[in-house]
């Protein structure tokens, strides 16, 4: 069971919480001019880091905001969390 | 007057030595001696024909059949950890051919026909029970779409019938058929073919096997880079060598088979996978008499449940929904699986969970693994069985053999090459795969 500190709420239960899988990804800034190579990479391609990951999370049964952070994917630890917008 | 204590003293020494003689007399009938090692502990050689990384199941199924169905045997099998202590060691042994679509079933029903003849074929018993898979199905919908696979199924040479409650309660008396409870089951679609396997043996047998073929297993022996030559023309290049914690090990061609480590593995290669790795739970309860005869299966209250020859409950949970390599996952995941499981069974209310443990499982977009040729040449890759690998062990040995063997991904192979996520050919089996995700 992870505690997670929603940028909003402070630290609370994991239960209450999303997984929005890998942040900073990008929709193609002209879809019009992307190729099917490059659509695969923003559909299904993923990193898939052992160790320290940027991903997204969703405080659903609390603030209903979503928020980044960088958990270990090893240790679990979260190493950071941020809001959406702001660099890793 | 006797000395009562003297002679009571002896008389206790008296039984004490008999009873320890008796012991030695019991363990020596009882006891067997160290049995003989199933396979040796060889030093890597600096070159093979085939190197497969990973030894886990279905690594090691393609090693014996490389051996048995092609011929090749300069092959090694490379662990980091030990033989068999992965996903191998970590699943729910449940084997099942009962997929949507055409290309899964042909793959699973392969795998489901080599089970068939395995034990024979390894010459080792791996307690194959062919006692049935039983979906149980709790909404309309849930009926509407298992008639569709059941039919799916039998036009593909796969047994599958659809049950009454009747029917359910004669096959598996324990589940509760109440139509008062939150998710009442209302049918059920049923495998007669599919059940378990001692998955332990499933490794030890396939071990031995290719062992006794000449395959090199070696284990502590962890991959840390691949040697990729680089020619003008050549695109990604072509694998020349594996680079190991025991150093360099050249090979004619590579498989990558490491379930959930494939990213960490492929990102060494330069190679980019649809892959996120998950943490999948499972659970015992103690021994108990027999109480289950089949395999029951609930995708909609999430619950997957048989007992093990020894007599423990087999329960596997859901996943957890972050990425992680730990090998753990979140407790509420397994409350929620037994609240699910207690309602279905509400028998397993007086069972105790024995013992829990987690597995790294490799997830694709589409709940299909990816088996095929990489960017690299010679450098072929069989991965993302993500939840439901261990069922279809043999084929992925198969056909993961013949790629490594020639160079060709093997008819059953071809419909899941990486390609297929570029050309949009996907094969989804979210509703066939057992665990959401």
């Amino acid at each position: 069971m992870l505690l997670i500190s929603c940028p909003w709420c402070g630290p609370r239960d994991e239960v209450e919480f999303r997984y929005g899988g890998q942040a900073h990804v990008d929709y193609p800034a002209d879809p019009a001019v992307v190729d099917d190579a490059a659509w695969a990479e923003f559909v299904f391609m993923r990193d898939n880091d052992k160790g320290p990951f940027a991903e997204r999370w969703y405080h659903a049964a609390g603030c209903r905001r979503w928020f980044n952070a960088v958990r270990d994917t090893v240790t679990h630890e979260f190493l950071a969390v941020y809001p959406v917008g702001e660099r890793r | 007057m006797p000395d009562h204590a003297a002679t009571h003293r002896a008389a206790t020494h008296r039984a004490a030595t008999h009873r320890a003689a008796t012991h030695r007399a019991a363990t020596r009938d009882v006891l067997p001696d160290h049995p003989a090692h199933l396979w040796r502990n060889p030093e890597p050689r600096r070159t093979y024909d085939v190197v497969i990384v990973g030894g886990g199941g279905h690594g090691l199924a393609t090693a014996y059949y490389l051996a048995k169905n092609h011929g090749i045997t300069n092959v090694a099998v490379l662990e980091r950890g030990w033989l068999a202590g992965g996903n191998i060691a970590r699943n729910t042994a449940i084997i099942r051919s009962n997929y949507l679509w055409d290309e899964s079933a042909a793959i699973y029903e392969h795998a489901l026909k080599l089970w068939e003849s395995l034990s024979d074929e390894l010459d080792y018993d791996i307690l194959f029970s062919q006692r049935g898979v039983m979906n149980l199905l709790h909404t309309v919908s849930d009926l509407r779409e298992a008639s569709r696979r059941v039919h799916a199924n039998r036009l593909n040479g796969v047994d599958a019938e659809l049950l009454s409650l009747d029917d359910i309660e004669r096959l598996c008396p324990i589940v509760n058929l109440d139509q008062g409870v939150r998710h009442p089951v209302l049918g059920a679609a049923f495998q007669p073919r599919g059940g378990i396997a001692k998955h332990d043996h499933v490794a030890w047998a396939y071990a031995r096997a290719a062992d006794a073929l000449g395959v090199d297993l070696i284990q502590g022996c962890e991959v840390t880079g691949f040697d990729i030559e680089h020619r003008p023309g050549h695109g990604a290049g072509r694998i020349a060598a594996v680079e190991t914690s025991r150093g360099r090990i050249a090979a004619g061609r590579v498989g990558l088979i490491a379930a959930g480590h494939s990213s960490v593995l492929a990102a060494m290669a330069g190679i980019r996978l649809p892959i996120q790795s998950h943490p999948l739970q499972a659970l015992v309860s103690e021994l108990l008499e027999p109480v289950h005869p089949t395999v029951v299966m609930s995708n909609a209250v999430h619950v997957y449940v048989s007992q093990a020859h020894k007599g423990e409950l087999v329960l596997g949970a859901g996943i957890d929904t972050f990425n992680s390599y730990a090998q753990r996952g979140s407790f509420h995941v397994i409350e929620q699986q037994m609240s699910a499981a207690v309602e279905l069974f509400p028998i397993f209310a007086g069972a105790h969970v024995i013992r829990t443990w987690g597995g790294i499982v490799d997830v694709a977009p589409d709940a299909s693994p990816i088996i095929g040729r990489t960017p690299v040449e010679d450098l072929f890759i069989d991965c993302g069985w993500g939840t439901g690998g261990f069922k279809a062990t043999p084929a992925s040995g198969w056909v993961m053999a013949a790629t490594l063997a020639t160079g060709e991904p093997h008819p059953l192979a071809r419909p899941y090459a990486l390609e297929r996520f570029t050309t949009g050919a996907l094969i989804d089996e979210h509703g066939a795969a057992a665990v959401a995700h």
